[in-house]
């Protein structure tokens, strides 16, 4: 018996051993969650959000667009990706939108929004987007939420450190993170990458008043592989900045090989001497193939014209242009604080997030602080350009946001958090878990010089257990914290429209105001538009037939249409009469190849239609506009080649 | 201690803000198993060698040890002699130290032995797995405990090790009293 108790009083010892194993393990930290976040975030029925926010669509190629706080979506903007349901990129106006130099690119890898800037601050006018893949940039009208600019950057491979503007959008950037062989000299061995290979920092001017882009100078760089970038502010006016990895210059298993040396840098151009140096005739013209696509308002039309040469310097033979920065491991993030002083930089495999500060590195060129030269670029003095260091962050400093009390807010990719640290003191003051996986993080206007100090939106990769599951594929998320006290809380998680790399918000009231509410119909300057009922008609020319249709509540106008041929080509130009604001009108014809067409008030649009077998084809509106949407409706008659049916019409507001 | 056989002997946990649900290397007399693929994938970030089961020549010793000690155990039992049950536990005792002291070995070898040209290298940071316990590792919480096969031979040793002691000593008293 006292065996058995001897034995139990073991086991009983034992199991206070082994539940000790358990709760001895470290806390988590919890997230700070606002116990008012539901209030802080609901935006009652017929209210308006404060800010808009723009995501990037990542690898959808298009740009999301949310109200914050409540995290609903309001558009996705088709921008580089075909869209079927507006018809962008299928219709004969917008299909020149989508053209390069390689032909039809109907979809893109968008990274980053960059409002438009008006003394350093977002002016709400326009919104750019790069396409990492085929280089281009695009610029978005924030009166019609409408992608009206496209161009393609030359010499350049992956458009990444892009398309971050001057304080006046004088210039967006764009440059390089797989540097190639300049166009033309490009048929080279892989292995001479160290020979041949180069980075392209394109300055891209936009006319102030039209915004059309235009590609100003092209500077030839080291070929490393460009990240990022951001332009200088006040102080720092005349410089842009790029982040720069791979100055190893691997040209393969970048994983390992360009993960050697221990520091990367921060590449700083003086844009202000570049064009300097461009006045005085010191660029080169050399001949290119990129493409430039334009979106006309008023004729509803794109137009895409090819450009064959571009001005370049080449950096290594201007001395004063480009200095290196020395900077921890691969830096990604390079983020300007908003008075321009500092520069932070943030390597991506380190755990302390070096700032360099803007009149030490003034200083260290004047001084001759060089440690060296790099492919004939000077390198900067690490200690000599350095404020500090912020030490005890996280893992994996990413990007790095600011907001209007001094401090700054930096993602941390591996150890999934944002820490909050202090500009001028660089020490870490709050951290907030982030689930998960973050990449970019938001604070509106928190890469201007006017940031606001209410909300940070962390951007993440990977979302995991946090949604009802979708099968293999999840969503992306992005995740609000309430930034205006002293700790960062938790508001909201919602999910966003491909992976949102970056996004910038602006408050709603600089762009609500200029919201455009339907096109003038008298100012369509469509060729194809009919303007009016009377101008609907139906016209051949060889096998190419015309339908000049008119839409508004509730017919279309033709609605029977006969004597169409197989083998004949078929363009229906649907104009959309109503000049009231939200009524679009749809159009749809069965089997058609391609698309179907969502056309604005005073609006028109062309649908290509080229019948594959005869027989009755209805045709109908497919945005529910009206009471009788249901009897806007017509057909169309297709005959054999051989038939002898008469190019026929009938429509109009008179019944028969 | 016959259990060991059919349950995992030792775990090594790992959480992670990315895997809240965790990542788990589980080590029998013979095998691995778990989440290793995944473990190993991560690792080769700071340059970890890969786990394989076939690094490890302990695995084909291991079962015949454990199987030795069990069959002599038994024999022991039978033949019902107290000092040769000591010897016995001596063999325990020794096997259990040698096998604890192949664990350190192995994961001070896993958490040292970097590839020089990983793509993470934190300056004088080595990502050895505790012995037993909990230890942040980077963003890794790595935890290394028994597992159920463990803990049955651990109770079960302990236990004779406690009832040779009370036979020893308390049995002993009562025969003087």
């Amino acid at each position: 018996m006292k065996k058995i108790r001897q034995i139990l009083f073991g086991m009983t010892i034992l199991s206070i051993i082994g539940g000790s194993f358990t709760s001895c393990k470290p806390k988590k930290v919890g997230s700070m969650m606002a116990g008012d976040a539901a209030q802080k975030v609901y935006i009652a029925p017929g209210q308006f959000d404060e800010f808009y926010l723009f995501t990037s669509g990542g690898f959808s190629g298009q740009m999301g667009v949310y109200g914050l706080p409540s995290g609903r979506l309001l558009k996705n903007i088709p921008v580089f990706s075909q869209d079927p349901t507006t018809g962008w990129g299928y219709t004969e106006e917008t299909k020149p939108m989508l053209n390069t130099s390689f032909g039809f690119v109907p979809w893109e890898d968008s990274h980053h929004p960059e409002l438009s800037k008006t003394n350093g601050e977002d002016d709400g006018r326009w919104i750019f987007i790069n396409g990492n893949n085929t280089p281009r940039i695009a610029r978005i009208d924030l009166t019609t939420f409408r992608t009206v600019d496209i161009i393609e950057l030359p010499n350049a491979g992956g458009n990444h450190a892009s398309p971050f503007c001057t304080e006046n959008t004088e210039y967006v950037v764009g440059n390089s993170r797989f540097s190639i062989p300049l166009d033309g000299e490009d048929d080279v061995p892989i292995t001479t990458y160290k020979e041949n290979f180069k980075g392209a920092a394109t300055f891209v001017k936009v006319d102030p008043k039209s915004g059309e882009m235009s590609v100003a100078f092209q500077i030839v760089v080291p070929g490393f592989n460009y990240d990022l970038a951001h332009a200088g502010k006040g102080v720092s006016h005349d410089w842009m900045f790029f982040t720069s990895y791979n100055s190893e210059q691997a040209h393969n298993l970048l994983e390992v090989n360009a993960s050697q040396n221990d520091k990367d840098f921060v590449m700083a151009v003086n844009w202000k001497k570049a064009e300097e140096l461009i006045a005085q005739g010191k660029g080169k013209k050399i001949p290119a193939r990129y493409m430039h696509n334009m979106y006309d308002e008023k004729t509803h039309s794109a137009t895409s014209t090819e450009e064959k040469e571009v001005t370049v310097i080449m950096a290594e033979e201007m001395p004063g242009l480009v200095y290196y920065m020395p900077c921890p491991k691969s830096p990604h993030g390079c983020d300007v604080s908003p008075d321009g002083r500092y520069i932070v930089a943030s390597g991506k495999l380190a755990a302390t997030i070096p700032v360099f500060a803007f009149e030490k590195m003034l200083k260290a060129i004047e001084n001759k602080a060089i440690e060296g030269e790099v492919s004939g670029i000077p390198v900067l003095k690490y200690d000599q350009v350095l404020a500090g260091e912020v030490l005890q962050t996280g893992l994996g400093p990413l990007h790095t946001e600011f907001d209007d009390k001094g401090f700054a807010y930096t993602s941390f990719f591996v150890s999934s958090e944002i820490v909050k640290w202090d500009v001028e003191k660089r020490v870490v003051v709050d951290r907030a878990p982030t689930y998960y996986s973050i990449g970019h993080l938001c604070v509106p206007g928190g890469d201007s010089r006017k940031p606001s100090g209410k909300y940070v939106i962390a951007l993440n990769k990977i979302t995991k257990d946090r949604y009802l599951p979708t099968g293999p594929e999840l969503t992306q998320s992005a995740q609000l914290f309430d930034i205006s006290g002293e700790k960062m809380t938790l508001l909201l998680d919602f999910p966003t429209i491909g992976e949102p790399h970056y996004a910038q918000a602006i408050a709603a009231d600089k762009i609500a105001k200029n919201s455009k509410k339907f096109f003038t119909i008298e100012e369509n300057n469509n060729p194809f538009a009919a303007k009016s009922e009377a101008e609907a008609k139906v016209v051949r020319k060889g096998n190419r037939v015309d339908v000049y249709m008119i839409a508004i509540r509730s017919h279309l106008n033709p609605d029977n249409i006969e004597g169409i041929k197989l083998g004949d080509e078929v363009y229906f130009h649907v104009t959309n009469l109503e000049q009231d604001w939200d009524v679009p009108h749809g159009f749809a014809i069965k089997g058609a190849n391609n698309s179907e067409l969502l056309i604005m008030p005073g609006e028109t649009a062309t649908l290509k239609w080229v019948p594959v077998r005869t027989g009755m084809f209805p045709f109908y509106c497919t945005d529910f506009c009206s009471a009788l949407h249901q009897e806007m409706q017509g057909y169309a008659r297709v005959s054999p080649a051989s038939a002898n049916v008469a190019l026929k019409f009938s429509g109009g507001a008179t019944a028969e | 201690m016959i259990g060991a056989f059919f349950f995992p002997f030792w775990k090594i946990m790992l959480e992670a803000p990315q895997y809240p649900e965790g990542l788990e290397m589980k080590i029998w007399l013979y095998k691995i198993t778990g989440d290793v693929e995944k473990i190993n994938g991560l690792n080769h970030y700071i340059g970890m060698k890969l786990i394989h089961e076939d690094e490890f020549p302990e695995f084909k010793i291991m079962p015949w040890v454990l199987g030795l000690l069990i069959v002599s155990g038994i024999m022991v039992a039978i033949i019902r002699k107290r000092s040769l049950l000591w010897v016995w536990i001596l063999f325990l005792l020794v096997a259990g130290g040698i096998a604890f002291y192949d664990f350190y070995q192995w994961l001070y070898d896993y958490g040292h032995n970097l590839d020089p040209h990983a793509a993470i290298i934190v300056p004088g940071m080595s990502y050895q797995p505790p012995m037993f316990g909990y230890k942040q590792l980077l963003n890794f919480l790595a935890g290394s405990f028994p597992d159920s096969g463990g803990y049955l031979v651990i109770v079960a040793s302990l236990g004779i090790v406690g009832v040779a002691i009370y036979e020893q000593f308390y049995q002993k008293a009562k025969v003087i009293s």
